[in-house]
């Protein structure tokens, strides 16, 4: 169970990375370029046209301007398709120590939790857990790894795909 | 046998080996044990190595191999210890030596050797193991030490341990740390998706086993001090948690009911207490939970990320780690939870204190400019010293003499990963305990009689 929703999630930042590169890369002429691809309301679309997840400088639990701008659209998404509940997955960077990034991640998903709640979103719906260092996405050996890895992740917990 | 767990059972000491006490030698029969004997003072910062002869044991019976391993045991656990230089073999001119045999001081001397240990081992008629020992001073001519055991053939290892444990205990004055193990976290899979297992190995890596199966997170076991149980935390419930695993059953239970996550756990020094984070929306506190009557307290109460307690030895104060001034440092607190004070003030951040079971010293890991490294310094604070500094060392745990540090050293990047190392109080000896994978969280058993 726990492996292929991990599986899942890992095929979803896959996702997120494919939609980023091609937003980039036609972003003058076709900003919703996947939209077409993928059906309102599923996972798929939660992952690609909304951005699942938010990134924290470091040892930092603050949500930055652009972090709210995703939460905004995560708050207005949930709103529509209420059907769903979400975890926030808090995680930290490698360069800490084990327990801290523990409670470090879990002050990340909090924030976000908190930030998601002031934006409508009832809180019986949100679970948080953290994962501290011990689910990197990326496993390069400078900050642009670590910053991808300093994240909190909104999951769907019943969706579909 | 539980399902989620691999039970594995250890025995005593006293029920592994039996120890038929002191041998007297008939030829130095009168002779008093001397006490003016070679001895290594270990308080001391950096010690010269004792030369010491370790022939290979008399194998009477004709067990070659056993006798061989054996005296092979006990040369690594004393040269790993840094305290002592096992000396080669090839320069040795009195050859043949058992536990009877009179040694030939000046033959010892001539090579350098300070102690001599000569023994025999044989296989009884009944199938158990018998070895036998003496240790010399070589320049005293006396015997400084005999002893012989008894024990079933699959414990050879554990009485070489403990053979070396009694060299040590002897030449030092301090308990030896041989016969005893380290439960760590095993690691494989890529870095992105690690499969972690508990495991449990000799304190020289001999023997690993596993005590769960990786279907699901595991961290950071600790070793009770007064039996076979660890406490871990676990993601293979609701919520991830603390939980107690009892080696030799493999039975488990979750420790406490609280609402959220709980991690950072470490048993009282009598047992009887497991003290640990909660998670608290987004702040962190440490309780306590009394095992025998579940009742738990909390111990700190602030909006600030307080984690990884140790009690002292007394079990009178916990040390622990706190942002609540703003990054991480390290904080003494009465065991009520009263009267925190802060006891790190260097440049940088401190974290995973862990108190020494003699009481005299506080180690923790140390982030300064990006580099982490293991340091000690005293319940008060004063006297730090970094004992080793890299790209990533963390979270040390001692040895049950207060002598020796146990951590994890990280390499970076997608196929870098943890190992085990060890380091004495020195500094200067590091040692890798060499594992199957990647490993980390080690933490080192009491030596139990």
């Amino acid at each position: 169970m726990f492996e292929l929703g991990k599986l899942a999630r890992g095929a979803k930042f896959m996702a997120v990375i494919g939609a980023m590169l091609f937003v980039a890369a036609c972003a003058q002429t076709q900003p919703d370029g996947l939209q077409g691809n993928v059906k309102p309301g599923t996972g798929q679309d939660f992952v690609v046209n909304v951005g699942d997840r938010v990134f924290f400088e470091e040892d930092q639990s603050t949500l930055s301007a652009q972090a709210k701008a995703t939460l905004d659209k995560q708050a207005q998404w949930l709103s529509s398709y209420s059907k769903y509940t979400i975890t926030v997955e808090g995680h930290a960077d490698e360069r800490g120590t084990r327990q801290y990034n523990l409670a470090l991640g879990a002050r990340r998903a909090n924030a976000t939790r908190d930030y998601l709640v002031s934006r409508g979103v009832s809180a019986s719906r949100i679970k948080t857990i953290s994962y501290g260092k011990e689910r990197p996405v990326a496993v390069c050996n400078d900050n642009s790894c670590w910053s991808q890895n300093r994240r909190a992740v909104t999951v769907l917990n019943n969706a579909s795909s | 046998m539980c399902d989620k767990s691999v039970g594995t059972r250890f025995l005593s000491r006293r029920e592994a080996v039996a120890a038929l006490g002191a041998m007297s030698f008939g030829l130095l029969a009168g002779l008093q044990p001397a006490n003016a004997l070679i001895e290594i003072d270990i308080t001391q910062g950096h010690v010269e190595p004792l030369p010491i002869a370790l022939p290979v044991f008399s194998p009477e019976g004709g067990d070659a191999k056993l006798a061989e391993e054996m005296t092979a045991v006990i040369a690594a656990d004393l040269k790993r210890s840094g305290l002592f230089k096992p000396l080669d073999p090839a320069s040795f001119i009195q050859k043949n030596m058992s536990a009877n045999t009179q040694p030939r001081f000046g033959d010892w001397r001539t090579i350098g050797a300070q102690a001599l240990l000569a023994g025999s081992v044989a296989k009884q008629a009944d199938g158990r193991v018998r070895a036998e020992f003496r240790l010399w001073d070589v320049f005293a001519s006396q015997q400084a030490l005999g002893q012989q055991f008894y024990t079933t053939p699959e414990n050879w290892r554990r009485l070489a341990h403990i053979i070396a444990d009694a060299v040590y205990e002897r030449l030092t004055g301090e308990k030896g740390y041989f016969d005893t193990r380290i439960v760590f976290v095993d690691e494989t899979g890529p870095k992105d998706k690690r499969v972690k297992r508990l495991a449990i190995m000799d304190q020289d890596g001999a023997n690993v086993r596993y005590l769960t199966r990786g279907d699901e997170l595991v961290l950071t076991p600790r070793f009770s001090p007064t039996s076979q149980e660890i406490t871990y935390m676990s993601y293979g419930g609701t919520d991830p948690s603390v939980y107690l695993l009892n080696i030799e059953t493999g039975q488990r239970e979750i420790v406490g009911n609280f609402p959220g996550m709980t991690f950072a756990p470490r048993f009282s020094p009598d047992g009887q207490k497991v003290i640990m984070s909660l998670e608290e929306g987004g702040n962190a506190n440490i309780f306590s939970m009394d095992l025998r009557s579940r009742r738990t307290t909390r111990l700190t109460n602030t909006a600030a990320i307080d984690t990884s307690p140790s009690y002292s030895p007394d079990g009178r104060r916990v040390v622990f780690e706190s942002d609540r001034g703003g990054s991480q440092q390290l904080y003494v607190m009465n065991a009520d939870g009263t009267n925190a004070q802060r006891i790190s003030f260097g440049p940088g951040r401190y974290s995973t204190p862990v108190w020494s079971p003699r009481g005299d010293l506080i180690a923790f890991t140390k982030q300064h400019q990006g580099r982490f490294m293991i340091g000690v310094m005293s319940p008060d604070g004063k006297g730090e010293r970094i004992l080793t500094e890299g790209y990533h060392n963390e979270g040390p745990a001692w040895s049950p003499n207060g002598r020796v540090l146990v951590f994890f050293r990280d390499t970076p990047g997608a196929n870098g990963g943890p190992q085990i190392w060890t380091v004495d109080l020195t500094g200067y000896n590091e040692q890798r305990v060499t594992t199957p994978s990647f490993a980390s969280d080690p933490s080192w058993s009491p030596l139990i009689d």
